[in-house]
């Protein structure tokens, strides 16, 4: 049983492991700073600038950060602060439902429903041309894949803090908003950072439901209104050619070692603080 | 004290909106689905694989893809629950759950149940490579095993800890070694263990990262552990990107299917969880 | 009595879920005297503390009827503003829960709230309460430092030095001694004893030796209702009800 626990977890370290390995090929033959700034994609003639799928990401990651962050931030106060408990009760599972959704359902109902939202009702008010198929796109289905992640984490957060607290500051004078402002959310603070860190290490890594809506097109996005090609969607959608092309297989390896690493950071920093929260409630 | 009122009544307001856009997204995703999906529905598409010529508008439904998943899903979740299964349990009979080296390792965990499935899919698509194995049923399985253990321990784990350690106690003092002790406690959680495999069994489902290069793709139905295999994911995939309008209104259909699937699985695992905690508590 | 009663409690009846908590209180507490309510736990002492600023409201499934009179003044009618109500008591929980912010911020927070911008009015109140409980000399170095660095004793007095800043008329203790070591205990029941010149004072507890030593009143409450009330040392020492005698028992031998 030792050994089988011991060899899941290194899983963890073979990963790391194997993706360099096979990342070698190409930081041989480009510097880490070349792949990681240029732009020019042609893998035929050997060019691999990972410039514009970074960007992508960050584009992406980022929309649907601002876009999610708030929302959850209320819907979370809203249901562990104001809402009655009945309510509490119906609403709790429906945002929980929201979570089983498969990505590939994200990714259909972006192209049912929010392709055509951008193209006809949003995007005639800033620019001439676009046929919905942008970076903001890929935020909002991305915003809805992680709204239950954030409104979990928040509300566990919240449910820690102990109601005397609040008693407290109600018996001060003050309302229920003064109350939630001034005190639980200074309170709640470093638990609602885990939660972004966390939020944005899964949206850097989901996949399907981004290439389906972003419009895959290699090239650094300016509005959010452009076409965007974020790292994971570049992997999926390339690997048929992978190994066809020399160093296509590891330059796509590559890609993969990229957001394996800043994931598992994000993953580990956020976990830190949430542990360090639990410590300091239990003591 | 009229501004205050009004400050406490505005972001009340602000509240209950939010909280209907995050709440409410559910249901429109899901009616959507319906929406599109439903006109395209019909049991041909339940009960039959693509006829030749399926992409292009032609007979027949996605029965292999149905079947497909349900192999993968069903083998990644029997063979994760062998693993995870014993290494709940060292973590927490033998490692004593609490000390820091159990911590570190549910850490370790959690940060593997963060890992995107494209990572996984990339590294089983590397581990077949390294076995010489071809994008078949087995890849899909080993690529979804991984992506599946650590939503298991997890699950697992935090089911054996609500088991009271006085019950622990009183097994060993009868007699028992730590393992008939282990056997006891697997009893006892069995609705927690039911519900670990609903969650991975849903998930396992849905995902395409991970089979996106390891399971391939067929029309047929896999007869053998190295025939590539289709998956739901997939086959909706390929439907949406036909230029065919009667293909993409299938895609939708499929999606239907999948959805429901999925929201049967989850609902019974949410049912199941409230039952098991409510025993508990 | 001889002065008018500060709170008049009339008729209520308190239900959580399908428990009568409180049955049919009618009691006066009076003006600028300390009066303790004593009981077993879980009688209700704690609900009917909970009543008098209106905290109660918060919890799920409470029904609430009868009158809770305050200077004349029903803090029950729906009419009344409840932040105007719970600024004229002070509250002192059973353990200390400064927020989560600075010392100084923690006595300036209500003042705040209700409307207190200047910084030298702040500077001056902050002042004027943390000497009034004693801890000036302790902090007035480190205002700006973290309230919870400070030991438990020194929070339950920043708590108190913190209802006091918003000028309430009555203060309201529940068990507010029972997680601090005895020097700070006695420190806390002498501030009781001086602040009783100036404010009406309630307090619930289960030590009937702290009744004894601070307190000008007592109300015996079992099971959701008053058995006995009256002057301290009557309701201690001559009790004329069987349940009070039972309880006090312990005390008089």
């Amino acid at each position: 049983m030792l050994v089988l626990t011991l060899a899941s977890v290194s899983v963890l370290i073979v990963i790391g492991i194997g993706l360099y390995y096979h990342s070698m090929p190409i930081l041989h033959k480009l510097s880490l700073s070349d792949l990681l700034s240029t732009s020019v994609w042609k893998p035929l003639k050997g060019l691999f600038g990972f410039y514009p799928f970074i960007m992508g990401t960050l584009w992406v990651t980022g929309i649907s950060i601002i876009i999610a962050l708030p929302l959850c931030l209320l819907t979370a106060l809203y249901i562990n602060e104001y809402a009655p408990s009945r309510i509490r009760k119906v609403l709790t599972p429906f945002v929980n439902l929201l979570s089983g959704i498969p990505p590939v359902i994200f990714g259909v109902w972006g192209v049912l429903f929010i392709i055509p939202l951008i193209q006809d009702h949003i995007a005639p008010h800033f620019v001439s041309f676009s046929t919905g198929y942008s970076v903001l796109a890929g935020g909002i289905v991305l915003a809805v894949m992680i709204f239950p992640l954030i409104v979990s984490i928040i509300s566990e957060v919240l449910r820690t803090i102990p109601q005397d607290l609040r008693d407290a500051s109600l018996a001060l004078g003050a309302t229920k908003w003064e109350t939630t402002r001034k005190v639980i959310l200074r309170k709640a603070l470093p638990g609602i950072i885990a939660a972004l860190v966390l939020a944005i290490s899964r949206a850097f890594g989901e996949t399907i439901a981004v290439l389906m809506v972003c419009g895959n097109n290699a090239v650094v996005p300016h509005s959010v209104f452009d076409p965007g090609y974020p790292l994971p969607a570049l992997i999926a959608n390339n690997y048929g050619e992978m190994l066809s092309i020399p160093m296509y297989d590891s330059a796509l390896m590559f890609a993969a070692l990229l957001l394996f690493i800043i994931i598992l950071l994000f993953n580990i920093i956020s976990r830190v603080i949430l542990a360090r929260l639990e410590r300091k409630l239990a003591s | 004290m009229k501004r205050r009122k009004y400050e406490e009544l505005f972001f009340r307001l602000l509240m209950v909106v939010a909280t209907v856009f995050v709440a409410g997204s559910f249901f429109l995703i899901v009616g959507t689905i319906f929406y599109k999906g439903a006109p395209y529905m019909n049991l041909d598409m339940i009960t039959k694989t693509p006829g030749g010529g399926f992409y292009i508008g032609k007979e027949g439904g996605i029965l292999n893809a149905i079947v497909g998943s349900m192999y993968i899903a069903g083998g990644a979740t029997v063979l994760g629950l062998l693993i995870s299964i014993p290494v709940a349990i060292y973590i927490n009979m033998y490692m004593d759950g609490k000390t820091f080296w159990a911590n570190t390792l549910r850490m370790a965990f959690d940060v593997l149940f963060g890992i995107p499935s494209i990572v996984y899919g990339a590294f089983g698509f590397l581990i077949m490579v390294y076995f010489g194995l071809r994008a078949s049923l087995l890849g899909g399985i080993i690529a979804v095993t991984l992506l599946v253990i650590p939503i298991l321990v997890r699950t697992l784990d935090e089911v054996i800890r609500t088991v009271p350690f006085e019950l622990r106690d009183a097994a060993l003092s009868l007699g028992s070694t730590r393992w008939e002790m282990a056997k006891v406690v697997l009893r006892q959680i069995r609705p927690g263990i039911f519900t670990a495999i609903l969650l991975s069994f849903g998930r396992a489902i849905g995902d395409v990262a991970s089979v996106l290069f390891t399971a391939g793709f067929s029309d047929n139905i896999p007869t053998s552990l190295h025939e590539p295999a289709a998956t739901l994911p997939l086959a909706i995939f390929f439907q949406l990107s036909s230029p065919v309008e009667e293909v993409q209104g299938r895609g939708y259909a499929s999606a239907l299917v999948l959805t429901i699937v999925v929201l049967i699985i989850t609902v019974l695992s949410e049912v199941f969880i409230k039952r098991f905690f409510k025993h508990k508590i | 009595m001889a002065n008018k009663p500060h709170i008049s409690v009339q008729e209520l009846n308190v239900h959580l879920g399908n428990q009568h908590i409180l049955n049919d209180i009618n009691i006066d507490i009076p003006n600028k005297k300390v009066t303790s309510i004593i009981g077993p736990s879980g009688c209700g002492k704690t609900t009917l503390l909970k009543t008098f600023n209106r905290l109660l409201d918060n919890s799920d499934d409470v029904k609430i009827t009868g009158k809770v009179l305050v200077d004349g003044e029903n803090i029950y009618d729906p009419n009344v503003e409840v932040t105007h109500i719970r600024k004229k008591m002070g509250l002192l929980s059973q353990r200390p829960y400064p927020l989560p912010m600075s010392i100084y911020d923690n006595v300036a927070y209500g003042p705040r709230i209700h409307g207190t911008r200047k910084k030298q009015e702040l500077d001056e109140l902050v002042e004027k309460q943390l000497k009034a409980t004693g801890l000036w000399e302790e902090v007035k170095d480190r205002l700006s430092g973290s309230a919870t660095r400070l030991s438990i004793g020194q929070q339950q007095r920043l708590c108190l030095a913190r209802g006091l800043a918003v000028g309430p008329e009555i203060i309201l203790g529940d068990e507010s001694t029972s997680a601090l070591d005895p020097v700070s205990t006695h420190i806390i029941e002498d501030l009781f004893m001086q602040l009783k010149e100036q404010y009406s004072i309630v307090l619930v507890t289960h030590i009937l030796r702290q009744a004894a030593r601070i307190s000008d009143y007592i109300i015996f409450v079992y099971m959701g209702k008053i058995i006995e009330y009256g002057p301290a040392s009557e309701v201690l020492q001559n009790p004329k009800e069987e349940l009070t005698k039972q309880y006090v028992k312990g005390y008089i031998t």
